[in-house]
């Protein structure tokens, strides 16, 4: 009871405060009724509409090669299902009345960071508990969507992720919003608990509308042989993206990857970083970024602090603009012991002239070769995650890439 | 037929080509001689249609079409290619992509052609990244070979070799040309000139390529105009003996 108490007490001083990061948002705009709809039975149910707009954000309604679905309209969970031994995919406002999911509830996520998180906690509407059991291989995905049709509607959702020991999870997250939102606000707090021994991959692909507001807050742990793959895709025009997620690796041999591939159209901002703390022996950190403007604003913030001597920690950002913009790349790295060893690149231009000329010589035209380039540029090898997954996000780039560019 | 007609070429402010004529007609392989700085790799990428290469004055006449003017790709179309000394790394574009880029419509066994030129590890690993002096020659006549143009302008395709793929590199270009073991076998030295259609230009320092490639004629490129004509085995007996000093007193 104390623990409510007070985490309503910090949100309540929280209520008002400004985000370290990105343009102030009036929550007020924005409404937290939503319609009630309807759980489906299957996702057969879902209108060819909807299942479009998912499939954009790789949820696919046929749920082929899914281990799991939970699916989030608007305030309302209407799917929420596992289709696998030793996976569990719940709702979290029924999976709160279960002692086990309160251990983890806000456990890393602080209420008091900002109005965000206050209002993640004071008008939650929803959100995911995913969880794989000690030594269960869930080689399969499991697909979430977090899908937003109500116009002028701000959707607070709470995920929890739990890769248990010895367990192997893969979970993509497609945010979407409908063909006919304007505006809206997406709040999204998120807490990753890899186990010892266990390996996660989380994919998030967000495919939203023009005049949406974002604002995902995400905190994970790595416990001693962990492995977190943390996978973020951003292409289409978004109004204001500020995100900020951080990882600690507490156990011995824990590693963490961010990989984020991100596309800043005009009148798009986005605020985009990544924090991994290495905190215990023979950790690894690696944050990528790739980010093109197109005319947006984008800033690629990464953060990697280690105080143990032997860590090993890389970031690389890499930046291109395309049609006039503006990047801005900032690499952080604290060392706070001897012998540690960490490192980072960062470099932001333009297209090399003499890429496009060289796939000219060999038969495309300059608008084909400048696509290939791009292409390429977002196209990261990204180490552990299972090829068909892979298959997925590169179909979900080019599909995008196709669209926007 | 290739046909270059009083070509001036400029690099920024710097005049590099300075009224270069040269013919290639169809199945002739030529050899590009001249020292460094002489012009040899500007004239590859005049023809090749790089715009930083800026024509002043002349023209260049490929298949009886005034390409003087016409972008790259056009120019690929048109069936030109090219074997780049450096070419530039694309991250993200793996070897393989490359290749069927490379053969266009062109339906083509991109396993069997790398295997041709030991690529065929190389196919899933982004394009250029990281390859030797060795394995970029190999890769660029994987591509050509796979592009399949009638004009192919090399330059030094066999610089940063080692001797064992010396062999390689040389026959495959020999094979592009037309000119290999094999298509030679049972025809009369006429009937073969006159089965060959394709056309090369190809620039050399160490003139190894002579042993695997039967070349037509040879120019010397100095100072932006071509100095000399004539047979390449002898012109590069001559570069050999006596570097190009005898080019500079031929044209003085």
């Amino acid at each position: 009871m104390h623990d409510i108490d007070e985490k309503t007490r910090k949100a309540q001083e929280a209520k008002e405060k400004k985000a370290a990061y990105g343009q102030d948002i009036d929550l007020e705009t924005y409404c937290v009724e939503g319609e009630c709809i309807e759980p489906l039975s299957g996702l057969g149910q879902l209108t060819q509409e909807d299942r479009s707009m998912m499939l954009k954000a790789g949820v696919d309604a046929s749920e082929q090669d899914r281990s799991g679905s939970y699916i989030q309209k608007d305030t309302s969970a209407i799917y929420a299902t596992s289709l696998m031994d030793g996976l569990e995919v719940l709702p979290i406002k029924d999976a709160l009345k279960l002692d086990w999911v309160n251990e983890y509830y806000w456990k890393l996520a602080d209420v008091g960071q900002d109005k965000y998180t206050a209002r993640a906690y004071t008008d939650l509407h929803n959100g995911y508990v995913i969880r794989s059991l000690p030594g269960a291989r869930v080689t399969f995905p499991v697909q979430a969507c977090l899908y937003l049709h109500q116009d002028a509607l701000s959707q607070n959702v709470h995920n929890i992720i739990i890769a248990s020991e010895d367990s192997e999870l893969h979970v993509i997250t497609g945010c979407v919003s409908g063909a006919h939102v304007i505006k809206g606000l997406h709040v999204g707090v998120s807490e990753f608990f890899v186990k010892k021994n266990a390996k996660l991959s989380f994919t998030m692909i967000h495919h939203w509308a023009q005049g949406m507001l974002v604002r995902p807050r995400s905190v994970g742990v790595v416990e001693e042989g962990g492995l977190f793959l943390n996978n973020y895709v951003c292409m289409k025009p978004v109004k204001s993206l500020q995100m900020y997620p951080a990882t600690r690796l507490i156990g011995k041999g824990a590693v963490a990857r961010f990989y984020s591939l991100l596309v800043g159209h005009p009148g798009s901002e986005l605020d985009v970083g990544g924090r991994i703390l290495l905190n215990a022996p023979q950790t690894r950190a690696e944050i990528i970024a790739r980010a093109i403007s197109n005319g947006g604003t984008i800033v690629s913030r990464g953060h990697l602090a280690g105080d143990i001597p032997g860590i090993k920690a890389h970031l690389e950002c890499r930046g291109l603009i395309l049609n006039g913009g503006d990047i801005l790349a900032i690499p952080e790295l604290h060392g706070k012991a001897e012998g540690v060893d960490m490192s980072h690149e960062a470099a932001v231009g333009k297209i090399n002239q003499d890429e496009i000329l060289y796939l000219m010589s060999r038969g495309l035209s300059e608008d084909e070769a400048t696509a290939t380039i791009v292409r390429g540029f977002m196209s990261v090898d990204i180490p552990g995650l299972p090829p068909d997954l892979k298959n997925q996000i590169d179909t979900a780039v080019a599909r995008t890439n196709q669209e926007v560019m | 037929m290739l046909r270059i007609e009083g070509l001036q070429v400029r690099l920024g402010d710097r005049e590099i080509l300075k009224g270069v004529d040269l013919e290639i007609r169809q199945g002739e392989v030529h050899i590009l001689f001249g020292p460094n700085g002489s012009g040899k790799t500007s004239l590859l990428m005049t023809l090749m249609g790089y715009p930083q290469y800026r024509v002043t004055a002349g023209k260049i006449v490929f298949k009886g079409i005034d390409i003087t003017r016409m972008p790259v790709h056009e120019r690929a179309g048109l069936g030109m290619g090219m074997s780049y000394q450096r070419p530039p790394t694309i991250h993200g574009l793996k070897t393989r992509d490359m290749v069927s880029i490379c053969a266009g419509d062109g339906d083509q066994d991109v396993e069997a052609l790398a295997s041709q030129v030991n690529m065929a590890d190389f196919l899933d690993r982004d394009l250029n990244a990281g390859f030797s002096g060795g394995e970029i020659k190999r890769s660029e006549l994987l591509q050509l070979m796979a592009q399949n143009p009638d004009l192919l302008l090399f330059d030094e395709p066999e610089s940063g070799v080692d001797m064992e793929n010396i062999a390689l590199i040389g026959n495959a270009i020999a094979a592009l040309l037309e000119r290999g073991p094999t298509s030679s076998s049972g025809a009369c030295r006429k009937k073969m000139h006159q089965g060959r259609r394709k056309m090369g230009l190809i620039i050399t320092h160490t003139g190894y390529i002579l042993n695997y490639v039967p070349a037509d004629r040879g120019q010397v490129l100095f100072e932006g105009v071509i100095a000399c004509r004539g047979n390449p085995q002898e012109i590069f007996q001559t570069i050999s003996r006596s570097g190009y000093q005898e080019c500079i007193e031929c044209m003085t």
